[in-house]
C-alpha cells in the first residue's frame, strides 16, 4: 500500500496527515510552537496514535512558509557578504539597491563590486578580478560572515566567473556557506542576484530547521526519507532542499490549493484558504495554482520566481476584531493584527481577553470551539456587523481573483475555513470537502516529482531539440520516481548561442509527475 | 520649463513601458536610478519644445542594444552622460537641452540619467512616440533631416565618433555594428538637432503623454477597476486580443532580438488562436492567420491583471496576456513614414491598415 505522511508548519498551526492510496486516513491539527520542532514532534505522535501505519509511510513531506514568514517578518536572518562580479558596468546599482531599507540593513555585512562577468555572446566582460575577490574573501573572513551570495553578469550562459570566485572564498573562508545566482535564476542581474542574496540570508535557518524536521520525524518512530516541498508542487530531497530554501518560499500556498483540488476533485475553481492569520485567494487551472505574470516581491524584494498568483488578506481564525464600543459596533475594525499561534491563549473561548475572529464566529454559532459561555454575553449586533464585514472581505478577494465575470466555484480549505458563508455574491457554489482544514499537508502529501534538463543542443531544429530535452527530462523524473504516464511538461525555454560554433540552442524543460505507485 | 517629481517619472516609467510596444527595455532600471539620483537630491526639468530658440541645440540619447544585454549590463548615468559630452567636444558647442530618442520602454528615461549629470532640461518629446528597432525609423529620418555624426560610449572607454554617413540605413549599419562589438550595449547622442528641428520635427508632448498613461494605470490599480480598460481610455486604444502565451520562439540576431509567440484565446477569445511576429518590438499580430494589427501601429502585450506591459524578452509560457493597439503619431501614417516604419520595413509583405482607420 502506498502510505505518504504530508506535513504543513504555517504561522498558526501544524497540521499532518497520513494518505493512504488516495485517501486521507488521519489527520492532526496542533498549534505551531516557536520552536517548530516540538509542534511536528506533537502532530507525529498524534498521527502514530491514530494510524500507527504511518511509520511505515515510504515518504514524509513537509511544507512550511518557515522561511518566507522570516523575510517578511524579517526575523532570523543572517548577514551577508554580496559580491557582485561586472564592474565597469551597473556601478550606480549596487546590489540591495531595490531592497526596502530596513530588510537590507538586516542583511547587508559587506558588498563588493569586482571586475569581470561576461558579453552576451560568451566573450569576457573585462578579466575577472582575482586578485580583489581574495582580498574580499579575506576581509569577509575577518568580519566573522558565514554566508556569500556571488552574482556575475551574464553568469546563466557562462558561470566561470561565478565558479572561480567560489573555489577563492571556499579557500580563504572555510566553512562559510556560498550561494551562487546562476543556480537560482536566469537572465536579469537584479532578481537573479537578490534571489541569491535572500537564499544567503536564510541559508542558516534552512540548514537549522530542515536537520529539526528530520529530527523530529526520527524521534517519532519514522523512518521514511524527508522531503521538502517546493513552491511549484513538487519534492526536494532534504538533505538537498537545506541549500536552497528560496525554493520553498511559495510551498505553503501551492500545497493548499493543489490539496483543495485533491480533495473537491475539481480542477478548475477558486480557492479560499483561510488560516490563522491569513487567507489567501487563489485560482486553480488544470488542478494547479495559477501563476503570477510578472515580478514576484518577497517581503519587498523582486525576484524572478514562479509563484501562484496570489492574494493575501489579514483575515483569521486569530485576527483581532476591535470594537471601541462594543454595543453599537460603531468604527469596529478587523486585522490585519492577529494573535497567532497564541490563540488557543489568548481568544475569548480559550480564556484570554482579547476578542478574535474566532471568538465571533463561536458566539455567531460558525464553530464550536473552547468554552461557548465566555463569548456569550457578546453583543448581536456586534457580532452580525463583524460577519457582514468577513463576508465582504472575502467577497471582494474572490472578485479581484476572477478574470472574468461569471460565476466560479470556490473551494474553502484551511482552519478557519467555517468563516467563509455558504453563499457569496459571484460565486456558483462554496464546496467544503473532508479533511478541508489540513488541505495544506494534504497537499504536501501529493507532491510530485520533477525532472529537468538544461542542456545546448547542437545543429538540431528547436522542435527536435525541444523533444529530445523532453525526453531526457522525462527519464530523469522517472528515475526520481515518477509515473511515467502522468508526466507533463510544465517549462520549456530556448535561448540562442549565438557564439558557439554550429546552431546551437540552450533548452531547458521541465516536467512533473505523480509518484508512481510501488507494486 | 517645470520641475519634474520623482512621483512622476513612476509614472512616466509605466506608461513608456506600455508605449514601448514590448521593446525599448524595461524602464525598471532607469527608474531605480533615478530613484538614487533623486535621493541625493537632483531634480530634473521638462522644457516645452517652444521654449527653444532656433539655433538652440538639442541632444538626442538613447542607450542602444538589446534589451536582454541591458538586463544584465546595467547602464550607468555617467555613461549616459559620456556619450552627450563626446558630441559637444566633437561639436565645440554645449547643448541646450536632451531629449529622449524614444519614448517607449527605458529610452523614455535615460534622457533624464544624463540630464541629471549634466544639468540640464528635458524636452518633453521624441522621435518616434513609441519605441523602434533602427535609427532610420525616426520623425527625422522621414523629415530627411541630417543623420550624422553620431557618438557612442561603452563602458570599458571605448568610443565612436561615426562622423559621417551616407544615409540613415548605413548609420544604423555602422553604429549597430559598433554596438555589437562591445556587447550589444552602447550609451549614443544620436545627430544634434536644432531648436527649429525640434519644433518642426519631433513628435512633441509624447513625455507628458506617457506620465499620463501611466498615472492612468496607477489611479486605475488604486480603484481597483480595469488598469487596461484606463489606458484605452486615456490613450484611445483598442482591445484587440485576450488569451495565454503558449509558445514563444526567440533568437538574437545582428543584435536584435527576432521571434514569434503563440496566444491561445481565453473568456470571449476562447477558441482563437493570436500570433505575434518581434524585432525587439512587436511588428504584426495576425488573429486566426489573419493579420490583424501591424507596425506603425502600436502593438501593445499587457499583463491581464495588473496592466503592466510585457517586453519582448519577458514573455513567458503561460502568461495571461492582453494585446491593444494604439493609435501611431501622424507622422508615421503619412506614405513616407510607411515606408519608414510600416510591415514591408520589417519584412512583412503587407499593405498597412491601421485598426483605427
Amino acid at each position: 500500500m502506498r502510505r505518504r505522511i504530508g506535513i504543513d508548519v504555517g504561522g498558526t498551526n501544524t497540521d499532518a496527515v497520513l494518505l493512504e492510496e488516495d485517501a486521507v486516513t488521519a489527520s492532526v491539527k496542533t498549534p505551531t510552537t516557536p520552536d517548530v520542532t516540538t509542534g511536528i514532534t506533537r502532530a507525529l505522535a498524534g498521527l502514530v496514535e491514530r494510524a500507527p501505519g504511518a511509520r511505515e509511510a515510504e515518504a514524509a513531506m513537509i511544507g512550511t512558509t518557515h522561511f518566507t514568514n522570516a523575510v517578511v517578518q524579517r526575523r532570523d536572518l543572517g548577514r551577508v557578504a554580496a559580491v557582485r562580479i561586472g564592474l565597469p558596468s551597473g556601478a550606480s546599482l549596487p546590489p540591495f539597491v531595490d531592497w526596502p531599507e530596513d530588510l537590507a540593513e538586516l542583511v547587508r555585512a559587506e558588498v563588493v563590486m569586482l571586475e569581470g562577468g561576461h558579453e552576451f555572446d560568451g566573450r569576457p566582460l573585462v578579466p575577472f578580478d582575482a586578485r580583489g575577490m581574495r582580498a574580499a574573501a579575506r576581509r569577509i573572513r575577518e568580519a566573522r560572515i558565514q554566508s556569500v551570495a556571488i552574482a556575475a553578469v551574464f553568469s546563466p550562459l557562462n558561470a566561470a566567473g561565478e565558479e572561480e570566485a567560489a573555489a577563492i572564498v571556499q579557500e580563504e573562508c572555510p566553512g562559510v556557506a556560498v550561494t551562487l545566482s546562476h543556480r537560482l535564476g536566469r537572465i536579469g542581474l537584479l532578481e537573479r542576484e537578490n534571489a541569491a542574496l535572500l537564499n544567503a540570508c536564510l541559508i542558516e535557518l534552512a540548514r537549522k530547521t530542515t536537520r529539526a524536521f528530520t529530527e523530529a520525524l526520527r524521534a517519532s518512530g519514522i523512518a521514511a526519507p524527508l522531503y521538502l516541498t517546493q513552491n511549484d508542487g513538487t519534492v526536494m530531497l532534504a538533505e538537498v532542499a537545506e541549500s536552497y530554501p528560496v525554493y520553498s518560499f511559495a510551498s505553503g500556498p501551492t500545497n493548499s490549493m493543489r490539496g483543495a483540488a485533491f480533495l473537491s476533485k475539481r480542477d478548475e475553481a477558486l480557492v479560499v484558504d483561510v488560516g490563522g492569520t491569513t487567507t489567501d485567494i487563489g485560482s486553480l487551472r488544470h488542478g494547479f495554482p495559477r501563476e503570477a505574470n510578472n515580478v514576484v516581491e518577497i517581503g519587498g524584494v523582486r525576484t524572478l520566481f514562479r509563484m501562484p498568483d496570489l492574494l493575501s488578506m489579514g483575515l483569521g481564525g486569530g485576527t483581532r476584531v476591535l470594537a471601541p464600543d462594543l454595543g453599537t459596533a460603531s468604527a469596529l475594525t478587523i486585522g490585519p493584527a492577529s494573535v497567532g499561534y497564541r490563540l488557543t491563549e489568548q481568544a475569548l473561548v480559550f480564556g484570554g481577553d482579547v476578542l478574535t475572529v474566532t471568538d465571533v464566529a463561536v458566539a455567531a454559532g460558525l464553530i464550536d470551539l473552547g468554552d461557548r459561555k465566555r463569548v456569550a454575553s457578546l453583543p448581536a449586533k456586534l457580532v452580525e456587523a463583524a460577519l457582514t464585514r468577513i463576508r465582504a472581505m472575502i467577497e471582494e478577494g474572490v472578485d479581484r481573483m476572477k478574470t472574468d465575470a461569471g460565476e466560479a466555484p470556490l473551494i474553502a480549505v484551511g482552519g478557519g475555513s467555517f468563516l467563509v458563508p455558504p453563499r457569496l455574491a459571484g460565486v456558483s457554489e462554496v464546496l467544503n470537502v473532508p479533511h478541508q482544514a489540513v488541505a495544506n499537508a494534504v497537499g504536501a502529501a501529493i507532491a510530485q516529482v520533477s525532472g529537468e534538463v538544461d542542456q545546448i543542443f547542437q545543429d538540431l531544429s528547436r522542435d527536435e531539440a525541444i523533444a529530445r530535452a523532453r525526453r531526457a527530462a522525462e527519464d530523469k523524473a522517472v528515475a526520481a520516481g515518477a509515473d511515467r504516464a502522468t508526466i507533463n511538461v510544465v517549462e520549456v525555454e530556448d535561448l540562442p548561442l549565438a557564439y558557439l560554433p554550429g546552431n546551437s540552442l540552450r533548452t531547458r524543460v521541465r516536467v512533473v509527475g505523480e509518484i508512481a505507485r510501488h507494486a | 520649463m517645470r520641475p519634474v517629481g520623482v512621483e512622476e517619472i513612476e509614472s512616466l516609467a509605466i506608461g513608456a513601458w506600455i508605449l514601448g510596444t514590448g521593446g525599448g527595455g524595461s524602464p525598471y532600471l532607469a527608474l531605480l536610478n533615478m530613484r538614487q539620483l533623486y535621493r541625493q537630491g537632483v531634480v530634473c526639468r521638462l522644457m516645452d519644445a517652444d521654449e527653444l530658440a532656433d539655433d538652440d541645440l538639442v541632444a538626442v540619447v538613447s542607450n542602444m542594444g538589446a534589451p536582454l544585454v541591458g538586463q544584465e549590463r546595467l547602464t550607468d548615468p555617467k555613461t549616459m552622460a559620456l556619450a552627450v559630452t563626446m558630441m559637444e567636444e566633437y561639436l565645440g558647442r554645449k547643448f541646450r537641452a536632451v531629449m529622449s530618442l524614444e519614448i517607449g520602454g527605458g529610452n523614455s528615461i535615460q534622457p533624464f540619467m544624463a540630464a541629471a549629470v549634466l544639468d540640464l532640461p528635458v524636452i518633453d518629446g521624441d522621435c518616434m512616440g513609441r519605441a523602434f528597432p533602427e535609427a532610420q525609423m525616426t520623425s527625422f529620418a522621414i523629415h530627411d533631416l541630417r543623420m550624422y555624426p553620431l557618438t557612442l560610449a561603452d563602458v570599458r572607454d571605448n568610443a565612436v565618433v561615426v562622423a559621417r554617413a551616407a544615409s540613415w540605413k548605413w548609420m544604423e549599419r555602422i553604429s549597430r555594428k559598433a554596438c555589437v562589438e562591445v556587447g550589444s550595449i552602447a550609451s549614443t547622442c544620436k545627430a544634434p538637432r536644432t531648436g527649429k528641428e525640434i519644433k518642426d520635427c519631433a513628435i512633441l508632448g509624447s513625455t507628458t503623454k506617457a506620465i499620463g498613461i501611466g498615472r492612468a494605470v496607477q489611479a486605475a490599480r488604486r480603484a481597483h477597476r480595469d488598469p487596461i480598460d484606463a489606458v484605452l481610455e486615456v490613450a484611445a486604444g483598442v482591445k484587440i486580443f485576450s488569451g495565454k502565451i503558449h509558445d514563444i520562439a526567440r533568437r538574437t540576431t545582428e543584435g536584435f532580438l527576432r521571434g514569434t509567440a503563440a496566444v491561445e484565446g481565453l473568456d470571449d477569445y476562447r477558441g482563437h488562436a493570436f500570433s505575434l511576429a518581434f524585432q525587439n518590438e512587436f511588428a504584426v499580430g495576425w488573429l486566426d492567420g489573419m493579420p490583424r494589427v501591424m507596425t506603425p501601429d502600436l502593438i501593445c502585450v499587457l499583463d491581464t491583471v495588473s496592466g503592466d506591459a510585457i517586453g519582448t524578452e519577458t514573455l513567458r509560457y503561460g502568461q495571461r496576456v492582453t494585446v491593444i493597439a494604439l493609435p501611431a503619431p501622424p507622422i508615421l501614417l503619412t506614405p513616407k513614414g510607411i515606408e519608414h516604419v510600416g510591415p514591408r520595413a520589417f519584412g512583412y509583405d503587407l499593405d498597412f491598415r491601421s485598426v483605427f482607420a
